[in-house]
């Protein structure tokens, strides 16, 4: 086929996991070759943002971004990006829901610089130097991205027409951006705007345990049981993730017998997936006898949580109701 | 873009620096005769993995450490899973070590393979004038053809299947726990990776004879590689066997650093690195600059004054006496006769840099000239900085040990073959043999005690990417 659309990667704070996953569509890395000319992917192609900036409006058709925006570097690509394209798809957890770097929420950038350019045992640092934006280096002005205070999912800062999670996305899932791109090539039609490419049912649905709708009373930390591989975890006693957590990433973590973590994020029906998943485990957590315990007894059961925001908003801090920490300790 | 006006002076700005995981740039300063003033690789972002994995559970950290870097993810979860065993002080049953063993041989592949084929082979097969949108994996099966392309492609499928295996996914695996692995592999499934690993030892081999034709029969790349413009001697650290043959070690073995004559400057446990590796910070980039404790951060210069060490490909040949299994041997023998002798200090930092910049009127000597070492004297050089904090996806540094890789990659494969061979059943294996033999394969220092102690000690060592 000698006509291709027009692809953009770009990144914002990522692992390059992300890129790493569209390899991984093996063969058909060729397909996408012949459906698409890729004008921007610094992971794993020479053009620079000059090049990026010289595109005109709308003259790029697809842009994936991956990562989460952190800086004010990631944040410029991110309006270059979404200006020049047509489709602007979030791809990944980290620009889907802010991910894992999106934690940062549950500090500030104060904490960050103290204790990795200060506190740290490696680090000699006594006059506490920090990065600066702007810094005269041997006669010559150097200059750094802003670091922001907080971690924002792609969304929140550009229009995003459809959202490819996962950390990173299942290959499967990516393969279905394949027609999707085809099918634009060929006729010029799209989804629906807001479109998950992913399950729409949770990852319950799909998990290959048995579930036999058990109450539990005990929470078990990963290392502290030796599972039935065969049942379903949460029901013993290690907390999973799959009631709260959109289904289409394969399972693969249960396959490997451990719990999910929410990377896929929550379902459409679900606004705030730590807030699915607190109501999730009240509703099996010590529920039999409830009737019967004290105040305390109650406290001590859900003690077991061990991090409860660390856990349930692992990959969507960013994008839950109450989204970040004001002051650190409070 | 973020270009300052220089009155005097002219300034080439890269940016982003592309080819390799993590986000940087690099600004040239050139004076008025157009040589190099100086010029400056800049980290351009920091997440705060070291603070925000700070009240989270423990045995959490190999599932959240993954994400400092996607392409060596396996690196952070094995570095943190034994910081992790460190922890709780729990030594993980043997079939568990060889299942990590067999899941980070297969990492290595893939991490290597990845690293070569898609970043650094480029320039080497397409040459450094080819346009910058056939500069890259895409560009390379083009010119490589269909047939080769596809030998590549699987061969890399097959070393993220082994990890899929193993650890759940390839890209941020979780098998890792406390003393263990969260489950076992069956026998069908140990038939499938023994297939898949004896393939894999072919492709190394095959990719031998790539390097052997298109690099190592290139005059012009190897006067580049041996010549001396390409040259800095620094110390290397690097992870070898705990006994005292010193063969390269991937997974579990003593941190020895040798000094620009090759002799061992330091032996020490990976708990011990704060004892032997501090940080510096500059104001201009993100990340940060560790070198050598007990020589001292003395500035971007090389030399045994110079606290600054390299890690990775090379600093692992060097610091080693060998490799454990004899094909590896051989390309690692192989090597040394090509460099000309052990250690080596060759690197090709600068080849990319000049290219992309488009100053290819600059004559090498020139900057050469014009600055003891170029970007040593004032501005941190991508060589360095990428070393130093040792990659295997830092395409300007390994660009020039690639012919290196390929001898890693089959180190690894070799290793899947012999763990194995030992037993009909992994779960089941009689690893006392393979200890006995001093047998060890692995990786990336493990150190411990605290949470953030241990994720902070992942970034000397394990990754560019800023923490």
């Amino acid at each position: 086929m000698d006509k291709k659309i027009k692809l953009a990667i770009g990144l914002g704070s990522t692992c390059a996991g992300c890129d790493i996953a569209i390899l991984d569509l093996n063969e058909k890395i060729l397909v996408l070759a012949s459906l698409a000319e890729i004008v921007f992917w610094p992971t794993a192609m020479d053009f620079k943002l000059s090049d990026l900036e010289r595109i005109g409006k709308n003259e790029i058709d697809i842009s994936l971004q991956h990562g989460t925006i952190r800086t004010s570097e990631q944040e410029h690509i991110a309006h270059l990006l979404r200006e020049r394209s047509k489709v602007m798809i979030a791809f990944g957890s980290c620009s889907c829901f802010g991910g894992i770097p999106g934690l940062c929420n549950l500090t500030s950038k104060e904490a960050i610089f103290e204790t990795v350019y200060r506190d740290t045992p490696s680090t000699v640092n006594p006059d506490f130097i920090t990065p600066k934006t702007e810094v005269k280096e041997g006669g010559y002005l150097l200059t750094l991205p802003e670091l922001y205070e907080e971690g924002k999912a792609l969304p929140q800062v550009v229009d995003v027409d459809y959202y490819l999670p996962g950390c990173p996305p299942a290959v499967e899932l990516i393969d279905r951006l394949l027609p999707i791109i085809a099918k634009f090539l060929e006729t010029g039609e799209l989804p629906p705007k807001g479109m998950v490419i992913a399950s729409d049912k949770t990852l319950c649905d799909e998990c290959p345990l048995t579930k036999e709708n058990k109450m539990i009373s005990k929470i078990f930390r990963p290392h502290e049981i030796i599972p039935d591989p065969k049942r379903c975890l949460l029901e013993q006693g290690i907390l999973c993730m799959g009631p709260a957590t959109r289904g289409g990433c394969g399972a693969r973590c249960i396959n490997a017998l451990m719990p999910c973590r929410g990377c896929m994020g929550p379902t459409a029906e679900v606004k705030d997936q730590g807030a699915k998943m607190i109501s999730a485990i009240a509703s099996i957590l010590g529920v039999e006898n409830e009737k019967d315990l004290s105040e305390d007894e109650v406290e001590k059961l859900v003690n077991q949580i061990k991090d409860p925001v660390g856990t349930f908003y692992r990959f969507t801090l960013p994008v839950a109701l109450i989204n970040r920490r004001i002051k650190e300790g409070s | 873009m973020t270009q300052a006006q220089q009155p005097k002076a002219r300034r080439i700005t890269i940016e982003p620096i592309t080819r390799l995981e993590g986000e940087a740039k690099i600004d040239i300063f050139l004076d008025d005769e157009g040589n190099v003033d100086n010029a400056y690789f800049q980290v351009v972002e920091l997440r705060g993995f070291e603070r925000f994995c700070q009240g989270r559970p423990v045995e959490e950290m190999p599932r959240m450490t993954t994400r400092i870097c996607g392409v060596c993810p396996g690196a952070h979860h094995m570095a943190s899973s034994k910081a992790v065993d460190a922890v709780f002080n729990v030594d993980p049953p043997e079939p568990a070590k060889k299942l990590r063993k067999l899941f980070y041989c297969a990492h290595i592949i893939h991490s290597h393979l990845a690293h070569f084929y898609a970043f650094a082979a480029p320039d080497f097969v397409l040459g450094p004038s080819a346009e910058p949108g056939k500069r890259n994996i895409l560009g390379l099966i083009e010119a490589v053809g269909l047939e080769v392309g596809k030998k590549v492609i699987t061969a890399r499928s097959y070393a993220q299947r082994i990890q899929e295996m193993i650890g759940g996914k390839a890209t941020h695996p979780v098998c890792g726990l406390p003393g263990g692995m969260s489950k076992p592999i069956t026998e069908e499934e140990r038939k499938e990776i023994e297939e898949m690993a004896k393939s894999l030892v072919e492709f190394s081999k095959f990719s031998l004879e790539l390097v052997d034709n298109i690099i190592l029969r290139n005059k012009d790349y190897m006067n580049l590689i041996r010549g001396d413009t390409y040259y800095h001697e620094t110390y290397y650290m690097g992870m070898v066997d705990q006994n005292n043959n010193n063969k390269v070690n991937f997974y579990d073995g003593v941190i020895k650093v040798v000094n620009q004559k090759g002799m061992q400057y330091a032996r020490f446990q990976p708990k011990d690195y704060l004892n032997h590796i501090e940080e510096h910070v500059e104001p201009w980039s993100y990340l940060k600059f560790p070198s050598l404790k007990n020589v001292g951060w003395k500035g971007l210069v090389d030399g045994k004054d110079s606290g600054i060490y390299r890690v990775n490909c090379l600093a692992r040949m060097n610091v080693a006496e060998g490799m454990a299994t004899p094909l590896a041997q051989e390309a690692y023998e192989k090597m040394y006769d090509v460099l000309g002798g052990k250690p080596s200090h060759a690197t090709l930092a600068f080849k990319r840099i000049i290219r992309k910049a488009g100053l290819n009127h600059i004559r090498v000597h020139d900057l050469r000239h014009t600055h003891a070492t170029l970007m040593l004297k004032a501005g941190v050089h991508p060589k360095i900085v990428s070393e130093r904090l040792g990659h295997a996806n830092i395409g300007i540094t390994l660009d020039t040990y690639s012919h290196v890789l390929p001898g890693l990659q089959e180190a690894a494969a070799e290793k899947f073959d012999q763990v194995l061979d030992e037993s009909d059943k992994i779960g089941n294996i009689d690893v006392s043999k393979l200890l006995a033999e001093g047998e060890e394969i692995d990786s990336r220092p493990c150190r411990s005690r605290t949470c953030d102690t241990l994720i902070k000690s992942q970034a000397p060592l394990c990754g560019f990417n800023q923490l």
